[in-house]
């Protein structure tokens, strides 16, 4: 493997950082996923919280605003017994001049473990991996319109969970594709497990330019796109889409895009519907679907700390130079 | 990978431990936990011969101390354990039992469950070389303080003690 992606693996193909999911080879996800799997377990412990990453501190880098991923990291590092700091680039030294190159440096002379980056731009997290000291493990909480491997990997794993391998499914992603670190990360992940039937349900101006070159199909009317598939992935509409002239208006997106029961029933019969959240009711989803029994948005929040435990784990368990 | 107790010695070895476990409790079954993997099987097979309810397995991965060292080990998943502990009895199942480390881990994890009772400690067999203060209270066979080196009990069907895949 070349290009950015390789900076994420040790030359024997372990995980060091997660940066992307592209590029992922498909024993790496199946072995995040299965940790994954074991979290879940611990998880229905009266102590939710296990001994593995004790004195391990993780530093929590949010230079752009996210309530709900920063809080599924800190209660999965919690939950590992690490340590964790969380920092508020936003308001702290970057206001004040500090290059991000400074503040890293600043960060590794804490001794931190892990650092979890969240950035507008995209490629922050590679520029971070790239120079941190080598046993600092990053993960990528999201940057710019680029990458959200967590994000991908816990739908993979709702989707298996439900559905099973995605290599014998199809998956239909419906929403502003174009703007979504969310689509693309899941696009790679799919296509990592080998998924034969990626779809891409939007009007043009939200669809990106590179879709058919990675395998995904594209449709402008939903009920078409939605014919017979497993799997449903709905994306928040981001409000400033309308502002730019992308959309006429929410309502007229519902009309068109969003996901109500008689349009879930071109889908298969026990298709899920899954939303990475926030939902906005009456916009990408209807109410009854969002309530109803196909949807699982709720584990997949609950598959998010389990999955985040996975990558910290692991990540971490490389950089004790283990070869076992 | 060779040999250490063949299937027929394996079997005498949870014979002999069956016989201890079925007079240590004359009738009381306590909750039966076995380690997973090895420690499940042995567990299962118990449970069978005593006509108790099938036991639990308990995976004590992320409890291990070494994770500084060797990493991340996954074992296996924990299954069948009740939601909370609040005074049972247990019997805590391995197959093998060396340094104490695992069944150090084992009894960590139990304590996140809650307050058991009383905990007791099978094990199938002995190989010496512990590192911290655990005996056990049924025992199969001891392979004696010198020790065999590292050995790995296959099965689940038939069940024999080998050295690991490595040698």
């Amino acid at each position: 493997m070349h290009g950015p992606a390789a900076l994420q693996l040790t030359p024997d193909g372990r995980l060091k950082h997660l940066l992307t999911t592209e590029g992922l080879p498909k024993s790496l996800i199946t072995e995040l996923l299965d940790t994954a799997e074991t979290f879940l377990s611990s998880q229905g412990q009266p102590v939710k919280k296990v001994p593995l990453l004790r004195g391990k501190t993780v530093v929590n880098l949010f230079f752009e605003n996210s309530t709900r991923t920063r809080t599924t990291f800190d209660i999965a590092a919690h939950r590992l017994s690490a340590d964790v700091v969380t920092l508020d680039i936003r308001t702290s030294s970057a206001s004040k001049g500090e290059t991000l190159f400074d503040t890293l440096k600043n960060l590794e002379a804490m001794q931190a473990d892990l650092f979890v980056v969240r950035h507008s731009a995209g490629g922050a997290p590679f520029f971070i991996a790239d120079r941190v000291t080598p046993d600092i493990a990053v993960i990528n909480a999201g940057d710019g319109t680029h990458a959200h491997p967590t994000q991908a990997l816990l739908d993979l794993m709702t989707i298996r969970k439900h559905k099973g391998d995605p290599a014998n499914l199809s998956v239909a992603i419906v929403g502003d594709l174009k703007h979504s670190r969310v689509a693309r990360s899941l696009v790679h992940g799919l296509r990592g497990m080998g998924c034969p039937d990626i779809r891409a349900i939007a009007p043009g101006t939200l669809l990106p330019a590179d879709l058919a070159h990675l395998g995904v199909r594209t449709f402008h009317h939903i009920d078409d796109g939605l014919s017979d598939v497993d799997v449903i992935v709905l994306l928040r509409l981001q409000k400033e889409r309308m502002s730019n002239a992308l959309l006429p208006s929410e309502r007229e997106f519902f009309n068109l895009y969003g996901m109500t029961e008689s349009r879930l029933r071109h889908a298969k019969d026990n298709a899920i519907v899954m939303h990475p959240g926030p939902i906005n009711r009456g916009v990408e989803i209807a109410n009854e679907v969002a309530d109803g029994p196909q949807a699982v948005i709720l584990d997949q929040v609950t598959n998010g700390i389990a999955i985040r435990m996975a990558v910290m784990a692991m990540t971490l368990s490389t950089q004790q130079g283990s070869h076992s | 990978m060779h040999e250490i107790r063949s299937q027929k010695a394996t079997e005498a070895a949870l014979q002999n431990l069956i016989n201890q476990v079925r007079d240590g409790y004359r009738g009381n079954s306590p909750l039966v936990v076995g380690i997973h993997t090895g420690g499940a099987w042995v567990a299962s097979r118990l449970c069978e011969a005593l006509q108790w309810a099938a036991p639990a397995t308990l995976d004590i991965s992320l409890y291990r101390d070494d994770f500084e060292t060797s990493g991340l080990k996954r074992s296996g998943t924990t299954d069948r354990m009740p939601q909370q502990l609040n005074g049972e009895n247990i019997l805590l199942i391995d197959d093998v039992l060396f340094t104490g480390r695992t069944i150090r881990a084992a009894l960590n994890v139990l304590f996140d469950y809650g307050r058991p009772g009383t905990i007791h400690l099978g094990i199938l067999f002995d190989r010496g070389g512990r590192e911290l203060p655990i005996e056990p209270t049924f025992l199969g066979e001891s392979l004696g303080e010198e020790g065999v080196g590292r050995c790995k009990l296959h099965g689940p069907e038939p069940l024999m003690l080998m050295t690991p895949n490595s040698e």
